[in-house]
């Protein structure tokens, strides 16, 4: 490879707000710099909530990212209740809650599965997104929809959840536990995993601070922050549950941060149902007749971070001003720490590690020559790289077993003679 | 049987186009891979370049900066070529219709031959889309 090149990765990005172009400066097969570029996914989504009322605002902000269909319309529901300043019913939260706790399985599975994915390991891929499925089903059963799940209205939720299906529910999740517990134990003691995984794309506490990284990925590194703890709002308080923190801030911390979510998640979601079984059925929402003047912000932890919106209204029926911030945004600029230094093949890991929907930016990743701008390698050889990358250390790795085992075998052979004399 | 049918009689290689979705029909698209579905098992595999392809899939709405380069790598496809628009958006422009960068739905921009349209369409409607299109 000539001595610099530019790698850019992207520019199709389908996360709402940041669908970038990502630059890799390489020097050799080392990331000296990143930069990047946004605005390939604009839809202007901001200024059509302006033309649009309050009520159907939700399916708007509901399609900012169809990972995210819950987190957007929650912060959104919380910032008009500010406003509106009404106080949701017990059973409304705990729906609530329980949507956004199965979107947040959904999305680590998912995660799981694209990292497995570029690591080599299709079968993790398979597996994660086939233990995903039965969350999608549950989805089907609580809102009518598997993703798009439009649950949420000012002042509460459009559905109730029926006594019936609580056990439907319950018997789904039981089901998933073991399956995601064998796939978290098969990633987490993989050895080759391991090699390709700990110590890469590392943050530190403080490149979080100063990145102000969200969500997973500023847990993974130390920082203890959780919207659904540090800034209350529907059942979050009302359950017992814990924020899990990583220390080591590498790969690895992230994926197991991830893994361990989703055994909480699967926990709040029983204890939601469990509490949900003493309220008033069809208790689900008060009514809100019409919005007063004022500003409101809402905050809620998406499965990437905190999603923040204000909403400016001047008591008519459509907001002012609308105002977006989505996680992957701030844990973007992170890449900046977390790819210098690292091999282009590890890059490739650290960029998908933040889980910015890495899925749809492998296509269009090509290398130039920085000097004839000649095309060296596009996204499937990206891909290719990093995963014959894991075929080698699994190669290197049964290659010692090997030896190992000759070595052995030549020594029981040995042993067998001299017993044998 | 004339060259086109001839060309689509055995394993599709599809190409996915993300143009500025919400990622749900992507996903949903992807879950057609997995377990559940497997279209693998019909030949269907989505591949890196629209070069090997015999199926370009667009999803989402299409907005300014990615209409030159839908364009791109619809000139860039061997032909024949089958499109296929998937999700409201695709369809029509959906909800982003309204908005200041749409640059219209993709049948005003590529030839589309199937409209498989949801929000997001469910993995089912994509095989009975395709099943369609192959028995036209």
């Amino acid at each position: 490879m000539p001595e610099k090149t530019i790698i850019p990765v992207g520019p199709y990005h389908p996360l709402q707000e940041e669908p970038e172009l990502f630059k890799l400066y390489c020097d050799g097969e080392i990331v000296t710099d990143i930069e990047w570029e946004t605005g390939y996914n604009h839809r202007g989504i901001e200024k059509i909530n302006e033309s649009k009322t309050f009520e159907q605002v939700f399916f708007v902000v509901e399609r900012i990212c169809g990972i995210c269909s819950t987190s957007h319309p929650f912060a959104y529901a919380n910032a008009m209740e500010e406003i509106a300043h009404v106080t949701v019913p017990d059973r409304a939260k705990y729906i609530r809650s329980i949507v956004g706790e199965l979107e947040r399985i959904h999305s680590h599975l998912l995660w799981v599965g694209l990292a497995g994915h570029f690591i080599g390991y299709n079968t993790v891929f398979m597996w994660a997104w086939k233990y995903r499925e039965p969350v999608l089903d549950l989805f089907e059963i609580i809102t009518g929809n598997r993703n798009s799940y439009a649950m949420f209205k000012i002042g509460g939720v459009r559905r109730d959840i029926e006594e019936k299906d609580f056990s439907t529910i319950l018997t789904i999740l039981d089901g998933l536990k073991p399956k995601a517990e064998m796939l978290m134990n098969a990633v987490i003691d993989d050895p080759v995993i391991h090699m390709r995984t700990k110590g890469k794309g590392i943050l530190t506490r403080q490149d979080i601070i100063d990145f102000c990284a969200v969500g997973p990925t500023a847990r993974a590194s130390g920082v203890d922050i959780d919207i659904r703890r540090d800034d209350p709002y529907a059942a979050y308080p009302l359950v017992n549950w814990k924020v899990i923190v990583a220390a080591e801030g590498d790969i690895f911390a992230k994926a197991v941060v991830r893994f361990l979510e989703i055994f909480e998640s699967i926990s709040i979601i029983e204890q939601c149902i469990e509490k949900m079984r003493k309220e008033k059925p069809g208790d689900i929402e008060v009514k809100v007749k019409n919005i007063p003047e004022g500003d409101g912000s809402g905050r809620a932890e998406a499965p990437r971070g905190e999603v923040f919106h204000y909403v400016k209204s001047d008591g008519s029926n459509a907001p002012v001003r609308h105002k977006i911030r989505a996680p992957s945004y701030v844990n973007v600029a992170t890449f900046k720490k977390s790819c210098v230094g690292q091999t282009i093949t590890d890059a490739t890991l650290a960029l998908a590690a933040v889980d910015p929907c890495y899925c749809c930016t492998e296509r269009m990743a090509s290398v130039y020559d920085a000097r004839t701008r000649n095309k060296i390698l596009d996204g499937t050889g990206l891909i290719r790289m990093s995963q014959e990358q894991t075929r080698l250390i699994q190669g290197r790795k049964s290659k010692v077993e090997g030896q190992r085992s000759k070595v052995e075998g030549r020594r029981s052979k040995v042993e067998g003679r001299r017993s044998k004399e | 049987m004339g060259l086109t049918d001839y060309c689509f009689k055995k394993s599709l290689w599809l190409f996915h186009f993300a143009g500025a979705s919400c990622n749900n029909c992507d996903i949903e698209l992807l879950d057609c891979l997995t377990p559940r579905y497997d279209v693998e098992r019909f030949g269907m595999v989505l591949v890196g370049s629209v070069r090997h392809a015999d199926v370009l899939v667009v999803s989402g709405s299409i907005n300014q900066k990615c209409r030159s380069r839908l364009l791109t790598i619809y000139e860039q496809a061997p032909k024949p070529l089958l499109v296929i628009a998937v999700g409201a958006c695709g369809c029509t422009g959906g909800i982003f219709a309204e908005g200041n960068t749409f640059a219209g739905p993709v049948d005003s921009i590529i030839p589309v031959d199937l409209y498989i349209p949801g929000c997001p369409p469910k993995p089912e409607a994509f095989l009975a889309g395709i099943v369609k299109l192959l028995n036209k």
